[in-house]
């Protein structure tokens, strides 16, 4: 299997790489990247840029939050083996409800609408007590423990974050080529045509929004784990922005761009302040993106594809999936 | 799909040659974590010229051994704080941390200090009363008051002095606004005061009409606990809509920039007392040498240490006074250094003894102060009465102080 090939030398990375490099570099990367790869997959197979996707893996992380351990005496302690399952549950659905509302927006609209969504709900987080504990949340959110090994271990938490990626990856390609994913894609390209033939747009639009929820909350699980801790500043519009970010410099044009933009991303934001004046970092991480965009409008993803074109030893001829022509 | 291959063998080569870094020994590093983004920025940056202030006047060594202080940016956020000091410990190998600014910041790195018992906190200038109250960390130290410490003086003053009777409270929704308000209305209700509604707005919210309109007729003044622009934006609705109830300030309501900036609301700001453990312009004589000494080193910092500066130093020096104590001495999960904490005693800025309580939290000076107009016309504050040894538990009793529970929007109530 190709996949073996690319997954082998990650699964051996706990060799080499210290503990901070683990966790804080390639497990957080690997997270942020499945948050983005939801969005990823809106974009590309769906052609809808979401913004709600940081807000539906925040759900997942609330409800795990107040259903399992925590320090903060709101919630009620359940087992892991039914929170996880509830917090999937409800950021599928939440996934869901933003698809109903937004089904019938494109393009800027669908942007506006998702935005909204989503401060309303970090608002919302801000202001409850009895729910999400208001500005400071959660805190002292602990993983399950199999045998005496807690989940969050530096290497085990990094091989259940590639393994999850992997899955969820895998995922992605089959539900594509499912009849489902075949209809969402047919949306995108062609919408009236697709009701013309009598296909309500519906349900194939709720369907990809629930699936993307589905990818956000599995994201939103194992950032809980290894933040140890959620707030309303999880799902505002900084996390947002940096989901909308990571997507757009991996590439919105293939579900593997969410991963290696959320690798550079991650490698900018914890190391930037190392290299220019403290006040100034921020600036190079600006600077750095602007011209990742600039000189690669399809993503870092893209400018890969672009370069094995160039020099002609494309192996697969160019990519199999995902040749989008969306015009956001 | 090969560009994964590529990355990976980057970031091996990255790693490996990270984990062999060979760890310095005569070293002290002291991570510094301040909001360095945002609307917080200049103000974060003061608090890291605190720090440094400390460092520069021990001449940059305590016990033979050179200190290295590496700063971090956060963005208020307690995610953020905890990255930035989980990026200090694991990447930069800091023996120390200073910091953070904000109080919601303060209560993570409490939790945080829980799972890292090889390093010291020192806070910066957070300010929530739970961060060492309640759950307290022993390795988290705060070398300065919480925001109830902060209006000591204040609720006495506006019941026994202003005669006010009942005040209505404007407040930002969260745990340092929830402190401040504790200590105001602490001392005002048990003088007798009531405090019949209590407003809770969003952080950064722009549109106040529905408080203004909403604050009773019948109150004495308002007492209000916003910082910058949102002080700014309330202020100046309710004097555009025909508001006149005085105004009594919390810690960051009243700033010099607020006083600085234009717009009606400014006359009823005249004679609003506030509290405050940091005053610019106070003239005691360890205030000036710090103004002096914090001039000459930062040439382009403010015209006077902020809050932030004066808090951060503290810490910092409180830090360094310890470690010279101890000769350096960092072994045994800093056991020696701990023991020095826990009793050390130092001359503040404000010209008080700094020492802490059984919980770290530290014994400090705060300041009354009022709005008074300057002879050209401008407004500034001016120190009322000086409180000394103000403690944790504002002087009361440990059991029926902790009793009350924590601090929330309705805790404590005098309606």
């Amino acid at each position: 299997m190709r996949a073996t090939v690319f997954l082998l030398p990650l699964a051996l990375l706990p060799i080499f790489a210290n503990e901070f490099w683990l966790v804080h570099i390639f497990s957080r990367a690997l997270i942020l990247g499945i948050i983005a790869l939801s969005l990823t997959f809106l974009a590309t197979y769906l052609g809808v840029v979401s913004f709600a996707q940081a807000t539906m893996a925040g759900i997942a992380g609330y409800v795990l939050a107040y259903f399992g351990p925590n320090t903060v005496d709101v919630g009620h302690e359940l087992p892991f083996a039914a929170a996880i399952p509830i917090a999937l549950l409800m950021s599928v659905l939440s996934g869901a409800v933003v698809g109903l509302i937004a089904r019938r927006s494109q393009g800027i609209y669908a942007i506006m609408i998702t935005l909204a969504i989503a401060v309303a709900f970090f608002y919302f987080t801000r202001q409850n007590y009895s729910f999400f504990n208001g500005w400071t949340g959660f805190s002292g959110l602990r993983s399950p423990q199999i045998g005496d090994t807690a989940l969050r271990t530096p290497v085990v938490f990094y091989l259940l974050c590639l393994g999850v990626a992997a899955l969820l990856l895998a995922m992605v390609s089959g539900f594509v080529r499912s009849p489902m994913g075949l209809t969402i894609q047919a949306v995108r390209d062609a919408r009236r045509r697709v009701q013309a033939i009598g296909i309500p747009l519906t349900t194939p639009i709720v369907s990809a929004y629930a699936f993307a929820g589905f990818i956000a909350g599995s994201g939103g699980i194992l950032n809980v784990w290894y933040q140890e801790r959620i707030s309303s500043f999880s799902v505002g519009l900084g996390p947002i922005v940096d989901i909308l970010t990571i997507s757009v410099i991996g590439g919105l044009r293939h579900p593997s761009g969410a991963f290696i933009g959320a690798v550079a991303f991650v490698l900018l934001d914890t190391f930037a302040i190392d290299f220019v004046d403290r006040e100034r970092f921020n600036t190079l991480i600006g600077v750095t993106l602007l011209i990742i965009v600039l000189l690669a409008p399809r993503g870092l993803r893209g400018l890969w594809d672009d370069t094995v074109a160039r020099f002609g030893n494309a192996r697969d001829g160019g990519e199999n999936t995902g040749k989008s022509q969306q015009s956001t | 799909m090969l560009n994964r291959t590529r990355k990976v063998g980057i970031a091996v080569g990255m790693a490996l040659g990270l984990s062999v870094m060979p760890a310095a020994a005569a070293e002290v590093k002291i991570g510094v974590i301040s909001i360095l983004e945002g609307a917080f920025a200049a103000l974060g940056q003061d608090g890291i010229r605190g720090a440094q202030l400390a460092v520069a006047e021990t001449g940059g060594k305590v016990a033979g051994k050179d200190i290295k202080v590496i700063t971090m940016s956060s963005d208020a956020s307690p995610d953020s704080a905890v990255a930035a000091a989980r990026k200090l410990i694991e990447q930069d190998g800091v023996d120390l941390i200073v910091g953070p600014l904000s109080g919601s910041e303060g209560l993570a790195l409490r939790d945080l200090s829980k799972s890292f018992p090889g390093v010291t906190f020192l806070n910066g200038s957070s300010a929530a009363q739970d961060t060492t109250l309640r759950d307290s960390s022993q390795n988290f130290y705060r070398f300065g008051g919480d925001g109830a410490q902060w209006m000591v003086g204040v609720g006495s003053h506006a019941f026994n002095k202003l005669n006010y009777k009942r005040v209505a409270v404007v407040a930002e929704d969260y745990s340092f606004p929830y402190t401040q308000v504790l200590g105001f209305m602490t001392e005002f209700c048990a003088a007798g005061g009531k405090v019949p509604k209590k407003f809770w707005t969003p952080i950064g919210a722009k549109d106040y009409s529905s408080i203004v309109y909403a604050i009773p007729k019948d109150v004495d003044a308002v007492f209000v606990a916003l910082g910058g622009a949102d002080a700014v934006n309330f202020l100046t609705q309710y004097s555009q809509a025909g508001g006149d109830k005085p105004i009594i300030g919390g810690t960051i309501t009243i700033d010099q920039s607020i006083l600085d900036s234009k717009g009606p609301f400014k006359k009823l700001l005249i004679g609003a007392p506030a509290g405050t453990p940091t005053v610019g312009d106070y003239d005691g004589k360890e205030w000036k040498a710090f103004t002096a000494s914090y001039k000459k080193q930062f040439p382009k910092g403010f015209s006077a240490p902020s809050i932030f500066a004066h808090h951060y130093y503290m810490s910092a020096k409180a830090a360094l006074l310890a470690l010279d104590e101890v000769k350096g001495d960092l072994s045994g999960n800093h056991k020696a250094l701990r023991a020095s904490l826990n009793k050390l005693q130092f001359v503040t800025p404000t010209g008080g003894t700094m020492r802490l309580d059984k919980n770290r939290n530290g014994i400090i000076d705060n300041f009354v102060t009022e709005v008074f107009q300057r002879e050209d016309g401008t407004l500034g504050n001016r120190v009322l009465k000086v409180v000394r040894d103000v403690d944790q538990l504002l002087g009361q009793n440990e059991t029926d102080f902790l009793k009350k529970g924590p601090v929330s929007r309705d805790n404590p109530s005098c309606p």
